[in-house]
Protein backbone atom coordinates (compact mmCIF):
# COMPACT_ATOMS: atom_id res chain seq x y z
CA UNK A 1 0.00 0.00 0.00
CA UNK A 2 3.20 2.46 1.04
CA UNK A 3 4.71 1.62 -1.99
CA UNK A 4 1.69 2.01 -4.49
CA UNK A 5 1.29 5.50 -2.72
CA UNK A 6 4.59 6.59 -2.88
CA UNK A 7 5.09 5.01 -6.47
CA UNK A 8 2.08 7.81 -7.71
CA UNK A 9 3.26 10.25 -5.61
CA UNK A 10 6.81 10.23 -7.50
CA UNK A 11 5.43 9.62 -10.38
CA UNK A 12 3.33 12.57 -10.57
CA UNK A 13 6.15 14.89 -8.89
CA UNK A 14 8.45 13.43 -11.98
CA UNK A 15 6.08 14.82 -14.50
CA UNK A 16 6.05 17.89 -12.98
CA UNK A 17 9.81 18.50 -12.35
CA UNK A 18 10.77 16.97 -16.22
CA UNK A 19 7.98 19.80 -17.61
CA UNK A 20 9.14 22.24 -15.81
CA UNK A 21 12.82 21.50 -16.54
CA UNK A 22 12.21 21.27 -20.27
CA UNK A 23 9.86 24.78 -20.24
CA UNK A 24 13.17 26.49 -18.73
CA UNK A 25 14.90 24.70 -21.23
CA UNK A 26 12.80 26.89 -24.23
CA UNK A 27 12.22 29.72 -21.97
CA UNK A 28 15.85 31.07 -22.54
CA UNK A 29 15.68 30.39 -26.19
CA UNK A 30 11.85 32.25 -26.69
CA UNK A 31 13.66 35.65 -26.11
CA UNK A 32 15.39 34.93 -29.42
CA UNK A 33 13.21 36.32 -32.39
CA UNK A 34 13.66 34.32 -35.65
CA UNK A 35 15.43 36.22 -38.35
CA UNK A 36 13.96 36.66 -42.17
CA UNK A 37 15.76 34.52 -43.23
CA UNK A 38 14.76 31.00 -41.04
CA UNK A 39 11.25 32.37 -41.63
CA UNK A 40 11.17 32.51 -45.13
CA UNK A 41 13.25 28.87 -45.31
CA UNK A 42 10.78 27.54 -42.80
CA UNK A 43 7.29 29.49 -44.68
CA UNK A 44 6.82 31.09 -41.07
CA UNK A 45 4.68 34.07 -40.99
CA UNK A 46 5.31 36.56 -37.69
CA UNK A 47 7.08 35.14 -34.73
CA UNK A 48 4.74 32.00 -34.11
CA UNK A 49 5.99 28.64 -35.21
CA UNK A 50 2.83 26.03 -36.11
CA UNK A 51 3.73 22.81 -33.67
CA UNK A 52 3.78 20.75 -36.74
CA UNK A 53 6.87 21.95 -38.19
CA UNK A 54 8.79 20.69 -35.11
CA UNK A 55 9.74 17.43 -37.01
CA UNK A 56 10.25 19.41 -40.39
CA UNK A 57 12.59 21.72 -38.42
CA UNK A 58 14.25 19.02 -36.77
CA UNK A 59 15.34 17.84 -40.19
CA UNK A 60 16.65 20.72 -41.04
CA UNK A 61 18.96 21.42 -38.10
CA UNK A 62 20.43 17.84 -38.95
CA UNK A 63 21.35 19.17 -41.77
CA UNK A 64 23.15 22.38 -40.48
CA UNK A 65 26.79 22.38 -39.09
CA UNK A 66 26.62 21.42 -35.17
CA UNK A 67 27.85 24.48 -33.23
CA UNK A 68 28.05 21.39 -30.78
CA UNK A 69 26.39 23.06 -27.37
CA UNK A 70 22.61 22.67 -28.53
CA UNK A 71 22.23 19.09 -28.89
CA UNK A 72 21.62 18.05 -25.29
CA UNK A 73 18.41 20.74 -25.53
CA UNK A 74 17.30 19.89 -28.51
CA UNK A 75 16.75 15.71 -27.16
CA UNK A 76 15.33 17.38 -24.14
CA UNK A 77 12.93 19.06 -26.04
CA UNK A 78 12.32 16.37 -28.79
CA UNK A 79 11.47 14.26 -25.70
CA UNK A 80 9.13 16.69 -24.11
CA UNK A 81 7.60 17.34 -27.45
CA UNK A 82 6.66 13.86 -28.03
CA UNK A 83 5.16 13.85 -24.38
CA UNK A 84 3.05 16.74 -24.79
CA UNK A 85 1.53 15.16 -28.01
CA UNK A 86 0.59 11.98 -25.86
CA UNK A 87 -1.03 14.81 -23.38
CA UNK A 88 -2.79 15.89 -26.41
CA UNK A 89 -4.06 12.75 -27.57
CA UNK A 90 -5.17 11.30 -24.41
CA UNK A 91 -6.93 14.72 -23.09
CA UNK A 92 -8.76 15.67 -26.66
CA UNK A 93 -11.88 13.82 -25.98
CA UNK A 94 -11.48 14.61 -21.57
CA UNK A 95 -10.02 18.10 -21.50
CA UNK A 96 -10.16 20.35 -23.88
CA UNK A 97 -8.09 22.97 -21.47
CA UNK A 98 -5.02 20.79 -21.71
CA UNK A 99 -5.34 19.93 -24.91
CA UNK A 100 -4.78 23.77 -26.01
CA UNK A 101 -2.02 24.24 -23.33
CA UNK A 102 -0.32 21.12 -24.84
CA UNK A 103 -0.72 22.50 -28.14
CA UNK A 104 1.27 25.83 -26.98
CA UNK A 105 3.87 23.67 -25.44
CA UNK A 106 4.46 21.89 -28.50
CA UNK A 107 4.42 24.92 -30.60
CA UNK A 108 6.70 26.74 -27.94
CA UNK A 109 9.16 23.05 -28.86
CA UNK A 110 9.01 24.49 -32.60
CA UNK A 111 9.61 27.72 -32.13
CA UNK A 112 12.88 26.25 -29.81
CA UNK A 113 14.23 24.35 -32.87
CA UNK A 114 13.69 26.96 -35.20
CA UNK A 115 16.10 29.16 -33.30
CA UNK A 116 18.45 26.71 -33.18
CA UNK A 117 18.02 26.50 -36.90
CA UNK A 118 18.65 30.14 -37.18
CA UNK A 119 21.49 30.20 -34.56
CA UNK A 120 23.20 27.38 -36.84
CA UNK A 121 22.35 28.61 -40.36
CA UNK A 122 24.35 31.87 -38.65
CA UNK A 123 27.33 29.65 -37.68
CA UNK A 124 27.55 28.27 -41.11
CA UNK A 125 27.50 31.68 -42.66
CA UNK A 126 30.24 32.77 -39.94
CA UNK A 127 32.28 29.73 -41.32
CA UNK A 128 31.96 30.03 -44.93
CA UNK A 129 32.91 34.01 -44.44
CA UNK A 130 36.22 32.48 -42.44
CA UNK A 131 36.90 30.05 -45.05
CA UNK A 132 36.57 32.70 -47.68
CA UNK A 133 38.59 35.18 -45.83
CA UNK A 134 41.50 32.71 -45.58
CA UNK A 135 42.09 32.13 -49.04
CA UNK B 1 28.39 -9.57 -15.94
CA UNK B 2 28.56 -6.01 -17.01
CA UNK B 3 27.77 -5.30 -20.70
CA UNK B 4 30.00 -2.33 -22.63
CA UNK B 5 26.55 -0.37 -22.30
CA UNK B 6 26.58 -0.51 -18.18
CA UNK B 7 30.93 0.51 -18.10
CA UNK B 8 29.52 3.32 -20.47
CA UNK B 9 27.01 4.62 -18.24
CA UNK B 10 29.36 4.72 -14.96
CA UNK B 11 32.19 6.34 -17.02
CA UNK B 12 29.99 9.17 -18.21
CA UNK B 13 29.03 8.99 -14.70
CA UNK B 14 32.35 9.71 -13.01
CA UNK B 15 33.38 12.39 -15.95
CA UNK B 16 30.68 14.48 -15.15
CA UNK B 17 31.00 14.21 -11.68
CA UNK B 18 34.49 15.16 -11.70
CA UNK B 19 34.16 17.61 -14.36
CA UNK B 20 31.08 19.64 -12.27
CA UNK B 21 34.16 19.71 -9.57
CA UNK B 22 36.62 21.09 -11.96
CA UNK B 23 34.06 23.61 -13.21
CA UNK B 24 33.18 25.03 -10.35
CA UNK B 25 37.01 24.84 -8.74
CA UNK B 26 38.06 26.85 -11.85
CA UNK B 27 34.81 29.54 -11.84
CA UNK B 28 36.09 29.96 -8.21
CA UNK B 29 32.28 28.86 -7.28
CA UNK B 30 33.99 25.82 -4.94
CA UNK B 31 32.55 27.42 -1.87
CA UNK B 32 29.30 29.05 -2.96
CA UNK B 33 28.06 25.47 -3.91
CA UNK B 34 29.82 23.79 -1.04
CA UNK B 35 27.30 20.82 -0.18
CA UNK B 36 27.27 20.14 -4.16
CA UNK B 37 31.36 19.63 -4.49
CA UNK B 38 31.41 17.43 -1.51
CA UNK B 39 28.43 15.18 -3.51
CA UNK B 40 30.20 15.22 -6.18
CA UNK B 41 33.54 14.51 -4.63
CA UNK B 42 31.77 11.18 -3.27
CA UNK B 43 29.92 10.47 -5.72
CA UNK B 44 33.08 10.05 -8.04
CA UNK B 45 34.72 8.16 -4.96
CA UNK B 46 32.08 5.67 -4.79
CA UNK B 47 31.83 4.75 -8.56
CA UNK B 48 35.57 3.84 -8.49
CA UNK B 49 35.19 2.04 -5.30
CA UNK B 50 32.07 0.27 -6.56
CA UNK B 51 34.33 -0.23 -9.38
CA UNK B 52 36.97 -1.70 -7.62
CA UNK B 53 34.72 -4.02 -5.73
CA UNK B 54 33.18 -4.92 -8.95
CA UNK B 55 36.06 -6.19 -10.40
CA UNK B 56 37.91 -8.07 -6.86
CA UNK B 57 34.30 -9.81 -5.86
CA UNK B 58 32.06 -9.78 -9.10
CA UNK B 59 28.26 -8.72 -9.07
CA UNK B 60 26.79 -11.40 -7.41
CA UNK B 61 28.84 -11.25 -4.37
CA UNK B 62 27.57 -9.92 -0.85
CA UNK B 63 30.52 -7.55 -0.84
CA UNK B 64 29.32 -5.39 -3.81
CA UNK B 65 25.77 -5.40 -2.66
CA UNK B 66 26.88 -4.47 0.64
CA UNK B 67 29.03 -1.54 -1.36
CA UNK B 68 26.46 -0.51 -3.40
CA UNK B 69 23.34 -0.03 -1.87
CA UNK B 70 25.29 1.68 1.29
CA UNK B 71 27.02 3.78 -0.29
CA UNK B 72 23.83 4.34 -2.15
CA UNK B 73 22.38 5.19 1.05
CA UNK B 74 24.71 7.67 2.47
CA UNK B 75 25.09 9.79 -1.09
CA UNK B 76 21.49 9.68 -0.86
CA UNK B 77 21.86 11.40 2.74
CA UNK B 78 24.62 13.53 1.46
CA UNK B 79 22.26 14.80 -1.18
CA UNK B 80 19.95 16.13 1.80
CA UNK B 81 22.65 18.28 2.49
CA UNK B 82 22.75 19.79 -1.46
CA UNK B 83 19.19 20.54 -0.75
CA UNK B 84 19.80 22.01 2.48
CA UNK B 85 22.57 24.53 0.79
CA UNK B 86 19.68 25.31 -1.95
CA UNK B 87 17.01 26.03 0.77
CA UNK B 88 19.61 28.29 2.15
CA UNK B 89 20.11 30.21 -1.11
CA UNK B 90 16.28 30.75 -1.70
CA UNK B 91 15.71 31.81 1.60
CA UNK B 92 18.90 33.94 1.98
CA UNK B 93 17.35 37.51 1.92
CA UNK B 94 14.24 36.31 4.30
CA UNK B 95 17.55 35.83 7.01
CA UNK B 96 16.53 32.26 7.86
CA UNK B 97 19.89 30.47 7.86
CA UNK B 98 19.80 29.71 11.05
CA UNK B 99 16.42 27.78 10.80
CA UNK B 100 17.30 25.83 7.61
CA UNK B 101 20.58 24.98 9.82
CA UNK B 102 18.49 23.31 12.77
CA UNK B 103 16.00 21.75 10.16
CA UNK B 104 18.99 20.13 7.98
CA UNK B 105 20.35 18.64 11.90
CA UNK B 106 16.69 18.12 12.83
CA UNK B 107 16.11 16.01 9.28
CA UNK B 108 19.46 14.22 9.32
CA UNK B 109 18.84 13.12 12.82
CA UNK B 110 15.17 11.66 11.79
CA UNK B 111 16.50 9.66 9.04
CA UNK B 112 19.37 8.28 11.09
CA UNK B 113 16.02 7.30 13.66
CA UNK B 114 13.27 6.22 10.67
CA UNK B 115 16.73 4.04 9.30
CA UNK B 116 18.08 2.49 12.66
CA UNK B 117 13.86 1.88 13.37
CA UNK B 118 13.87 -0.24 9.71
CA UNK B 119 17.04 -2.46 10.48
CA UNK B 120 15.39 -3.29 14.10
CA UNK B 121 12.54 -4.26 12.62
CA UNK B 122 14.09 -7.04 10.27
CA UNK B 123 14.45 -10.20 11.18
CA UNK B 124 17.93 -10.62 11.17
CA UNK B 125 20.54 -7.85 10.49
CA UNK B 126 21.90 -8.92 6.95
CA UNK B 127 21.29 -7.35 3.92
CA UNK B 128 18.07 -8.65 1.81
CA UNK B 129 17.09 -7.72 -1.08
CA UNK B 130 13.52 -6.50 0.42
CA UNK B 131 15.37 -4.54 3.06
CA UNK B 132 17.63 -2.52 0.86
CA UNK B 133 14.76 -1.88 -1.77
CA UNK B 134 12.94 -0.65 0.97
CA UNK B 135 14.86 1.57 2.37
CA UNK B 136 16.06 3.31 -1.12
CA UNK B 137 12.64 3.76 -1.49
CA UNK B 138 11.99 5.72 1.61
CA UNK B 139 15.23 7.11 1.18
CA UNK B 140 14.63 8.63 -2.24
CA UNK B 141 10.92 9.37 -0.98
CA UNK B 142 11.90 11.51 1.39
CA UNK B 143 14.06 13.93 -0.89
CA UNK B 144 11.35 13.57 -3.46
CA UNK B 145 9.08 15.46 -0.94
CA UNK B 146 11.76 17.61 0.37
CA UNK B 147 12.79 18.91 -3.58
CA UNK B 148 9.30 19.55 -4.15
CA UNK B 149 8.78 21.46 -1.27
CA UNK B 150 11.71 23.74 -1.97
CA UNK B 151 10.47 23.86 -5.49
CA UNK B 152 6.97 25.08 -4.04
CA UNK B 153 9.38 28.23 -2.10
CA UNK B 154 10.92 28.72 -5.59
CA UNK B 155 7.56 29.35 -7.51
CA UNK B 156 5.92 30.99 -4.31
CA UNK B 157 8.74 33.57 -3.90
CA UNK B 158 9.91 34.02 -7.16
CA UNK B 159 12.72 33.04 -7.56
CA UNK B 160 14.22 33.83 -10.76
CA UNK B 161 17.89 32.20 -10.78
CA UNK B 162 18.11 30.12 -13.88
CA UNK B 163 20.99 27.95 -12.65
CA UNK B 164 18.97 27.50 -9.05
CA UNK B 165 16.01 26.28 -10.84
CA UNK B 166 17.92 24.13 -13.43
CA UNK B 167 19.68 22.33 -10.10
CA UNK B 168 16.35 22.42 -7.81
CA UNK B 169 14.28 20.54 -11.20
CA UNK B 170 17.23 17.89 -12.12
CA UNK B 171 17.77 16.97 -8.25
CA UNK B 172 13.83 16.48 -8.51
CA UNK B 173 13.75 14.26 -11.59
CA UNK B 174 16.88 12.52 -9.76
CA UNK B 175 14.55 11.72 -6.87
CA UNK B 176 11.59 11.24 -8.35
CA UNK B 177 12.28 8.35 -10.84
CA UNK B 178 14.48 7.10 -8.23
CA UNK B 179 11.60 6.51 -6.19
CA UNK B 180 9.18 5.24 -8.34
CA UNK B 181 12.08 2.72 -9.58
CA UNK B 182 12.28 1.26 -6.05
CA UNK B 183 8.31 1.43 -4.96
CA UNK B 184 7.98 -0.16 -8.30
CA UNK B 185 10.33 -3.07 -7.58
CA UNK B 186 8.91 -3.57 -4.21
CA UNK B 187 5.46 -3.71 -6.31
CA UNK B 188 6.80 -5.67 -9.18
CA UNK B 189 10.11 -7.63 -8.28
CA UNK B 190 9.90 -9.56 -11.52
CA UNK B 191 10.08 -5.67 -13.39
CA UNK B 192 13.54 -5.91 -12.10
CA UNK B 193 16.12 -7.53 -14.58
CA UNK B 194 13.95 -6.52 -17.67
CA UNK B 195 13.56 -2.80 -17.23
CA UNK B 196 13.85 -1.59 -13.31
CA UNK B 197 17.37 -2.31 -13.45
CA UNK B 198 18.08 0.79 -15.54
CA UNK B 199 16.50 3.30 -13.99
CA UNK B 200 18.96 4.13 -11.04
CA UNK B 201 21.64 4.26 -12.89
CA UNK B 202 20.83 6.59 -15.60
CA UNK B 203 18.86 8.34 -13.10
CA UNK B 204 22.65 8.47 -11.40
CA UNK B 205 23.95 9.81 -14.80
CA UNK B 206 21.53 12.12 -16.07
CA UNK B 207 21.83 14.44 -12.00
CA UNK B 208 25.94 15.03 -12.58
CA UNK B 209 25.41 15.54 -16.76
CA UNK B 210 22.37 18.23 -15.90
CA UNK B 211 24.74 20.00 -13.56
CA UNK B 212 27.44 20.40 -15.38
CA UNK B 213 25.28 21.02 -18.44
CA UNK B 214 24.66 24.14 -16.13
CA UNK B 215 27.15 24.89 -14.55
CA UNK B 216 28.82 25.39 -18.18
CA UNK B 217 25.87 27.13 -20.21
CA UNK B 218 24.10 29.06 -17.76
CA UNK B 219 25.58 32.12 -16.18
CA UNK B 220 25.48 33.03 -12.48
CA UNK B 221 23.44 36.15 -13.33
CA UNK B 222 21.08 34.35 -15.93
CA UNK B 223 17.39 35.05 -14.60
CA UNK B 224 14.43 33.51 -15.74
CA UNK B 225 10.54 34.33 -14.41
CA UNK B 226 9.24 31.44 -12.80
CA UNK B 227 5.55 31.59 -14.30
CA UNK B 228 6.85 30.57 -17.68
CA UNK B 229 8.55 27.44 -16.22
CA UNK B 230 6.36 26.40 -13.41
CA UNK B 231 3.09 24.66 -14.52
CA UNK B 232 -0.29 26.11 -14.85
CA UNK B 233 -1.46 25.48 -11.64
CA UNK B 234 1.10 26.17 -9.57
CA UNK B 235 2.60 29.87 -10.97
CA UNK B 236 -1.36 31.02 -10.56
CA UNK B 237 -0.79 30.83 -6.75
CA UNK B 238 2.59 33.28 -6.87
CA UNK B 239 1.37 36.36 -5.02
CA UNK B 240 0.82 39.20 -7.01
Amino acid sequence: MIAALICVISVAAFLQFFISYSRSIIAAYRKSELSEQVREVVGIEGQEVNSDQFGRLVQLVRLCPQRGDDRTDLKVVGVYYWMMGVVRSVARQLAPRITSWAERERAGCAYFVAVALDRRIAYSRDLLAQQMSDR
Amino acid sequence: MLGPFDYAVTLISFLAEAYVVVCLCVSKNYFRYFSLNIYMLAAASATVGQVITLRHFGLTSQVYGYVYYYTDALLTIALFFVIMSFYQQVFHQMGVGRYVRWASIFLLSATALFSYLVVRRMPSHHLTNRFVVEMSQNLYFVGVVLTYLLWGAVVKLRETRTRLIQLVLALGIFFSSNAACYALRNLFPALEPSFLKWVPPLAGTFLPLAWAYTFTKISEDARLETARVALPRMAAHQPS
